[in-house]
């Protein structure tokens, strides 16, 4: 058989070279446009106007005129530091207890399920779609004075060291720091659940045996092997948790003791729908964003973690 | 640690056993601490639903349910004798089922452009449709209430709506997308090389195994969109969606109504989340 | 939809992804009803060749011809050209009949009974039309894309390389199969592999590609016997190759020099351009004598001095590792006729063979072209 390879091409010269068609060029546009249109005008253009605002000075019956008043953010930023702090603390502590106590419950549900593994799931699941609020105020009946667990928390003596720490206060747990803490970590801990377990249910088990087949203790492995592989879904659940928790006004509202455990969040709500200071409270609010969405990006940036969405 | 050996014919005395069979509570609970730690995580995460459906039975002394006084099933049989409570239900179930509709229209789009095409921007609109997940609903709310108020746009529930379908969008994207990912676009292809058109491979090939992904978006949507209190609160104008309706009851006063709302819910969902899974058992086994 | 039929043909078919030419400029013409082979390791080309042809990738230059009929640009619903894709591509959320009847519906054809029930037995999976993909296993799978490719009427099949993975005793059997439906069928198939075995076994014509160029078209016996290139004659089983200058012509037969050794090339098995050349034969087609029997090699055979190295006994043959005296490798695959006690490592021994089992290969491609990592060069 004769080598066809090399069989010259009927009709001469090769045909010129073909561009890729762009086809559909303008169909993703399309795609979008709707939907972005609508992220524009209500998000994008809420948030210059804020900004706006925020620069603004006058009052509801004088009106306000913009006149870049910067002096805005440094009147709110002294006066209301302090909520600002306890906000970051807060939602700081809230996110760290979230981490320590959804970490047990994802490895679990991961690795020591089996075939109860999508009924835990539901179970985690399930309560984020009942309504939050009455969710937060039954921990009003579970924190009460006098109920089981202030009882035993003041019999056990922990109570007291709460309180020394500044924690709680009297022999109450309601109207605490601590109270608004324990809604915060409890409102999130599904945000932090469901990332952490994604994340650890794509490790392979195996890597866990080899580190031991090679002298490391239980500890070790995890240390080692089984959290920095998980850290991806750390990554997210913590800002999945964070970020909400910060500008939450909720919990310090029901659990809490207002002024005394206000966060940055109830202090704009306040100003926003009751005394009624716009620029005070886009100063706030702007404030607040600025430092929420540094933050994520100066941790996502350490995290190393690219695509989150 | 020596290596073990492949097992011998003459049984060794001295071999220790692999796991000592007389343990003792100590020994178990050390073996199973992450186990035990697990389900007491998932005890203080139910434990508010058990408190709700439990206080549901309670007839309260006073106007708050916190505390439990004696039990009846009165709330039960009469669960919306509370004013406006069943209202504002309604008007939150209006609200979901009209956000997420739209929501999930405007969001799969947005997830398609952002999966299967190159265009200009891209890093720009996916940072763009990050945003309002990134953004604290206090600033959200608010801004948007600046923005009504400047336009001397009337609040109410076409401002309710607004704003639900806004911060929706983002969380319709990020499932839609993830769900586009796994799609394998070979499939695609496939169908193509087997004389499907463009536009046959969507409907008979896409699309069906792209609906899983946007079923789940529309249910994490309503849920999002029924339960939110922050945005709504602030540009609900006269209107009270269910939400509102137990913020304010937490300063008039918690009828055990609320706590049935709450049992009926959680139940719900339950029965809405297992049944598709014990569907989806069913399906595959066949 | 095009009902073309007739030999397929390939015109200086070019495509490029930014600076690398995956496919580069191939002429090739592949007789309607043959099974054809296009064979080369990863990265040469013959998967992006293979998705030129089913239209789901656009050629930079070129054109794609189905008898009379030019099918460059059309889309590949439109192209009588159905793929066995590499990773199978079975539709998960229908059935296994709904994914052979597929292409059958798209075309209009309202009663697929008969055909899809037809075809499942052919690939021995009746019975199995109502389950799932995921239910099946890795060779079922394999099975119903073949199917669901074959089932459609005339006139190109194409399948892209099969995995290696799992069933590997189910590998032969599916290859007898897959031959016996295409003669059956007597449509033309092409098929794409780096499994030269698989290729020998199953293909009328075979095409050896290397970084987006044809090295080699043949029967594979042709191929195999009579190699152009040197990466042919790598891939291609194994050859021992040695440096080699022309020194004299002399009617049907050449002369070369290798390191002060004569070797004879007849003239139709002279693939080099230049004097400078690759000169080789096949290991199977070696004798080895022990030195001291030198005088019993047959006169006007090729014969090179040499030392074992390594003596392997495979049953059937033996396999020797041996080296000539300017240190290159050297290999005989002998049948084991009668064993020679002489013939063991550090043993002096002459290596020859009939001189019509010489071929000579261009030196503009190094001696290890087309082999695998870790295998000594000149040894392939």
């Amino acid at each position: 058989m004769s080598a066809l390879a090399h069989v010259p091409a009927p009709g001469g010269a090769a045909p010129a070279p073909r561009a890729p068609l762009a086809r559909g060029r303008w169909v993703p546009y399309v795609l979008l446009v709707p939907g972005l249109l609508w992220l524009a005008v209500f998000f994008i253009l809420p948030t210059i106007t804020l900004f706006s605002t925020s620069l603004q000075t006058g009052t509801l019956e004088t009106g306000y005129s913009l006149t870049w008043e910067f002096a805005n953010y440094t009147r709110a930023w002294a006066e209301f530091w302090p909520q600002f702090a306890r906000s970051l603390f807060y939602a700081g502590l809230a996110t760290l207890a979230a981490l320590i106590i959804a970490y047990p419950l994802a490895y679990t549900i991961a690795f020591k399920a089996g075939r109860y593994r999508n009924v835990l799931l539901v179970l985690v699941i399930a309560p984020f779609y009942t309504s939050f609020l009455i969710r937060t105020l039954a921990w009003k009946t579970i924190l009460a004075d006098n109920g089981v667990i202030v009882e035993t928390l003041d019999r056990l003596g922990i109570l007291q060291v709460l309180s020394f720490v500044g924690l709680t206060a009297d022999d109450r747990v309601l109207a605490t720091p601590l109270a608004v803490i324990t809604g915060l970590t409890y409102n999130f801990l599904p945000f932090m659940t469901l990332p952490l377990y994604a994340s650890l249910e794509r490790l392979d088990s195996r890597l866990v045996e080899a580190a031991g087949d090679l002298y490391a203790s239980p500890f070790t492995a995890f240390r080692k092997i089984t959290f920095p592989l998980s850290l991806p879904g750390v990554v997210a659940g913590t800002l999945l948790t964070f970020i909400p928790a910060a500008g939450d006004y909720i919990n310090a509202q029901l659990l809490g003791s207002l002024p005394a455990t206000a966060m940055i969040g109830n202090v704009i709500e306040a100003q926003f729908l009751r005394v009624l200071d716009y620029p005070t409270a886009a100063a706030l609010a702007i404030t607040l964003m600025v430092v929420v969405v540094g933050l994520v990006t100066v941790y996502v940036r350490r995290a190393g973690t690219e695509e989150l969405v | 640690m020596a290596a073990t050996t492949a097992t011998s014919s003459v049984p060794t005395p001295t071999e220790p056993a692999a796991r000592p069979t007389r343990r003792g509570p100590v020994g178990w609970v050390r073996e199973n601490i992450v186990a035990i730690a697990g389900v007491a995580a998932l005890g203080y995460l139910l434990l508010p639903n058990v408190v709700v459906v439990v206080m549901s039975f309670n007839d309260p002394v006073g106007r708050f349910n916190y505390s439990w006084n004696e039990f009846s099933l009165k709330a039960w049989t009469d669960p919306c004798a509370v004013a406006g409570m069943c209202k504002a239900l309604g008007l939150s179930l209006r609200i979901g089922l009209l956000s997420t509709l739209a929501a999930v229209l405007l969001g799969t789009l947005v997830a398609f452009a952002l999966s299967r095409h190159r265009f200009r921007g891209r890093a720009g609109v996916n940072l763009l449709v990050f945003f309002p997940m990134a953004t604290p609903e206090v600033v959200m709310g608010s801004s948007l209430l600046a923005l009504f108020v400047n336009l001397r746009f009337p609040l109410g529930f076409g401002t309710i709506l607004i704003a639900h379908i806004m911060f929706l969008i983002s969380f319709v994207v990020v499932t839609v997308k993830a769900r586009l990912a796994s799609l394998d676009p070979r499939l695609e292809q496939a169908a193509m090389d087997l004389y499907a058109n463009e536009r046959t491979t969507f409907w008979r090939i896409t699309f069906p195994l792209v609906l899983p992904g946007i079923a789940a978006a529309a249910l994490l949507a309503f849920a999002l969109s029924f339960d939110d209190f922050i945005i709504t609160n602030f540009n609900a104008g006269a209107e009270v969606t269910f939400p509102m309706f137990v913020w304010g009851a937490a300063q008039r006063g918690v009828p055990p109504q609320v706590n049935v709302i709450g049992a009926l819910m959680f139940i719900l969902a339950l029965v809405v989340v297992l049944g598709s899974e014990v569907a989806r058992r069913r399906r595959a086994r066949r | 939809m095009a009902d073309a039929v007739g030999d397929l043909r390939l015109v200086r078919l070019t495509k490029t992804f930014g600076d690398t030419a995956a496919v580069d400029d191939i002429t090739l013409t592949i007789p309607q009803g043959s099974f054809f082979a296009l064979l080369g390791p990863s990265g040469c080309g013959k998967t992006t060749t293979l998705r030129m042809v089913a239209g789901l990738e656009l050629p930079t230059a070129g054109a794609i011809h189905i008898g009379d009929e030019d099918i460059t640009a059309m889309k590949p619903y439109k192209r009588p050209v159905n793929t066995v894709f590499q990773s199978y591509a079975l539709f998960p959320h229908l059935d296994i009949y709904e994914n052979v009847a597929f292409g059958l519906r798209r075309r209009g054809i309202k009663d697929v009974d008969e055909q899809v029930t037809a075809m499942l037995d052919l690939v021995e999976l009746s019975g199995y039309g109502s389950r799932k993909p995921n239910q099946l296993s890795g060779g079922q799978q394999q099975r119903v894309a073949v199917a669901r490719a074959l089932i459609n009427p005339p006139s190109q099949q194409q399948r892209d390389e099969p995995p290696r993975a799992h069933d590997q005793k189910q590998r032969p059997h599916m290859q007898l199969e897959l031959k016996r439906i295409q003669t059956e069928v007597g449509i033309t198939f092409v098929h794409v592999t780096h499994d030269q075995e698989e290729a020998m076994t199953m293909a009328d014509t075979v095409a050896v590609m290397n970084e987006g160029r044809i090295e080699q078209l043949g029967s594979p016996v042709e191929l195999y016997e009579n190699p152009m290139t040197t990466f042919v004659a790598n891939f291609l089983g194994q050859s021992n190759l040695v440096d080699a200058r022309v020194v004299d012509r002399s009617g049907d037969h050449v002369v070369a020099d290798a390191n002060g050794h004569r070797l004879a090339i007849p003239v139709h098995r002279m693939h080099a351009e230049s004097a400078e050349m690759h000169v080789g034969v096949r290991p199977e087609k070696v004798a080895l004598v022990s030195a001291v029997d030198e005088h019993t090699v047959p006169a006007g055979h090729n014969r090179l001095p040499a030392v074992i190295e390594d003596a392997s006994f495979l049953g059937v043959s033996t396999e020797y590792t041996l080296r000539l005296p300017w240190g290159s490798p050297f290999g005989v695959f002998a049948q084991n006729l009668h064993r020679d006690p002489r013939l063991v490592p550090a043993a002096d021994v002459v290596v020859h063979w009939a001189p019509e089992h010489t071929f000579a290969l261009d030196a503009s491609e190094p001696l290890d072209a087309g082999l695998e990592a870790d295998t000594p060069a000149g040894q392939g």
